[in-house]
């Protein structure tokens, strides 16, 4: 068959499928005015940007800002902190969801498999504003757990104010809304196990125990490191929703983190947008770079990547 | 085959552990809605978790959140935004599921990276606030409608099925003279309930709980939805708790009371949804760790 040109393809396609070009064209002016344009928008991290110049107008004032983020006392605890609560949080919150996902899975009962699994989602359709209410709520003075950490301290102070508990209660209140959530994707995995393996490995001699070193766990490895490559990926932007609800001047020193920043900066305290659209900048850009980093490894690793 | 002893205790620890976890999820919801029903000079003096309200049940809280006109309209316009904003992103969803399903579709691969490096890589907050601004959308319902009304997540999951559609069936309906739309409506929508469920769950989820774009685009209060109320209630007075201290005692009580009542009735309809759609949104999950 003779190959068309792109011409009579585009033509052919066009005929075909109108009704999909139409019903397109709303979709792509939402991902091309709201994604793309912004994008555009970052020139403003080079300018001095004046909303009454506007993009055009406004001075063109090279890495400036960029400048003088890397040379405030702010960029290297800003970038402690995000990396510190991320890591924590992965160092945590991987282990345990697996592990529940796990457990999960050596129950017998069905109902009662079904029950735990329902009330353990539930944290997960709570708003944030909710959950740092009840984060507030318990760690006040003599709030919950308050109490209990005063039962080792000897005081029942409040806690969010604390600069030393802030990291723990951030990373703490995170396990409890994301891990019932979590456990579905290994669940779904663990259900895809060729039960052909656990009869071979029983037939090996191998009990529950070796069952899951040999058979289990390797078979969640693909899962497990693209959930940790998309996790990666993101290391940088800490719930800065979270941060902003939760935070107080008294705790910057531990909570500050730097999509926080760029909202203090930006938008609530000052209105330096050019500065902030640089700090953001710097921050999407590391993100990327981890992305594709953490996927080339992956695919490396163990053939599973993201894309 | 009989279990040996081992086997069996570790079966009853690990119903105890799930069991301890359950409780652990569970409790501070429990926690909230039996404070909001408690007699409220005894809540102020109480301290650690509550397991039943506290005194005489009763409804004051309740009652004093429905008499007052801002959290009304603002669980109101909580439900306008929520229902326009689902509506919107799911025929947009559609739409562009359908697109990428079709084989034959010759600009599927281009579609597909404009959606999704946007996942990857995007403008930020402040180069997306100032476009809201000089659209002159400050204020307005789109400003909290538009953003987030499409979720390239929820595209992709939805993409997935309706690729897993035998090809047969759809193209048995264009070779009888459906066009497009009718193909999607009549035959792609039907056959694929359970994963439309799950998707319109994940968008009003997501609406529901959604405060921080409003909270920067939006500052006339009546346009104000649940969850900004909710802020102010619950984080902002309690952050300046201090400076509201010389506030009358009988005030204070109610203020906590209300805080409660108010929680709760902005948490009842997620939890009454999610239990229904669970096994829908299990499936849903899945099929969005299924990459091509």
């Amino acid at each position: 068959m003779v190959k068309k040109t792109f011409r009579q393809r585009l033509v052919r396609d066009f005929k075909m499928n109108k009704a999909i070009y139409l019903m397109l064209i709303p979709v792509l002016v939402y991902f091309i005015g709201y994604h793309y344009v912004p994008m555009l928008g970052l020139i403003t991290a080079f300018q001095d940007y004046k909303i009454k110049l506007g993009y055009f107008k406004s001075p063109f004032v090279g890495l400036k800002h960029f400048q003088r983020f890397f040379g405030s006392m702010y960029f290297w605890r800003l970038l402690k902190n995000t990396f510190s609560i991320s890591i924590q949080d992965i160092l945590w919150s991987f282990p345990l969801t697996i592990t529940l996902a796990l457990l999960l899975n050596e129950l017998k009962n069905k109902h009662f498999k079904k029950f735990i699994q329902t009330i353990t989602y539930l944290p997960y359709f709570i708003s944030m504003i909710v959950v740092c209410g009840l984060v507030m709520d318990f760690t006040k003075a003599g709030g919950l757990i308050s109490t209990i950490v005063g039962l080792f301290t000897g005081t029942s102070e409040s806690l969010l104010t604390n600069p030393k508990y802030f990291q723990a209660i951030f990373v703490g209140s995170g396990i409890w809304q994301h891990l019932g959530y979590g456990t579905i994707i290994y669940i779904s995995a663990l259900a895809a196990i060729n039960p052909d393996l656990y009869e071979a490995a029983r037939i090996d001699g191998a009990g529950r125990w070796k069952q899951m070193w040999h058979v289990t766990l390797p078979s969640l490895i693909p899962t497990i490191v693209v959930m940790l490559v998309l996790r990666i990926g993101s290391i940088m932007s800490v719930s800065y929703q979270k941060i902003i609800l939760l935070y107080s001047p008294s705790v910057y020193e531990t909570a500050d983190v730097i999509s926080a920043y760029v909202y203090r900066v930006g938008l609530q305290e000052r209105s330096e947008y050019s500065f902030s659209t640089a700090v953001g900048l710097f921050q999407s850009v590391v993100n990327l770079v981890l992305i594709i980093a953490a996927n080339k490894l992956s695919k490396k690793l163990t053939d599973s990547s993201l894309w | 085959m009989k279990e040996s002893l081992g086997r069996k205790i570790f079966n009853v620890s690990n119903i105890v552990i799930l069991l301890f976890v359950g409780f652990i999820c569970v409790a501070p919801i429990w926690h909230v809605i039996c404070a909001s029903l408690s007699d409220p000079s005894k809540l102020l003096t109480f301290r650690g978790l509550l397991l039943k309200p506290l005194g005489k049940i009763n409804f004051e809280g309740y009652r004093m959140a429905l008499k007052n006109g801002s959290i009304v309209r603002g669980y109101l316009n909580t439900i306008l935004f929520v229902t326009s904003a689902t509506l919107i992103g799911m025929a947009g969803s559609l739409i562009t599921a359908y697109a990428l399903s079709r084989k034959d579709f010759m600009w599927k691969g281009l579609v597909t990276f404009i959606l999704a490096f946007t996942m990857l890589f995007n403008g930020g907050l402040i180069p997306t606030y100032l476009l809201v601004r000089n659209l002159k959308l400050l204020d307005t319902v789109w400003a909290i409608i538009i953003p987030n009304c499409l979720s390239v997540y929820n595209i992709m999951i939805l993409k997935t099925s309706f690729s897993s559609l035998p090809d047969g069936l759809i193209d048995a309906a264009r070779i009888d003279g459906a066009g497009h739309f009718k193909t999607l409506t009549r035959i792609v929508v039907p056959c694929s309930k359970g994963i439309l469920a799950v998707i319109t769950l994940f968008y009003i989820v997501t609406h529901w709980n959604s405060w921080f774009h409003i909270a920067i685009y939006i500052t006339d209060r009546k346009l104000y939805p649940l969850q900004l109320l909710l802020r102010e209630i619950v984080i902002l007075n309690s952050k300046s708790a201090l400076e509201l201290a010389g506030e009358t005692g009988e005030l204070s009580l109610a203020r906590e009371l209300v805080k409660y009542a108010v929680i709760v009735v902005s948490i009842v309809p997620m939890m009454v949804i999610y239990p229904f759609l669970q096994k829908f949104f299990v499936s849903g999950v899945m099929l969005g760790s299924i990459k091509e």
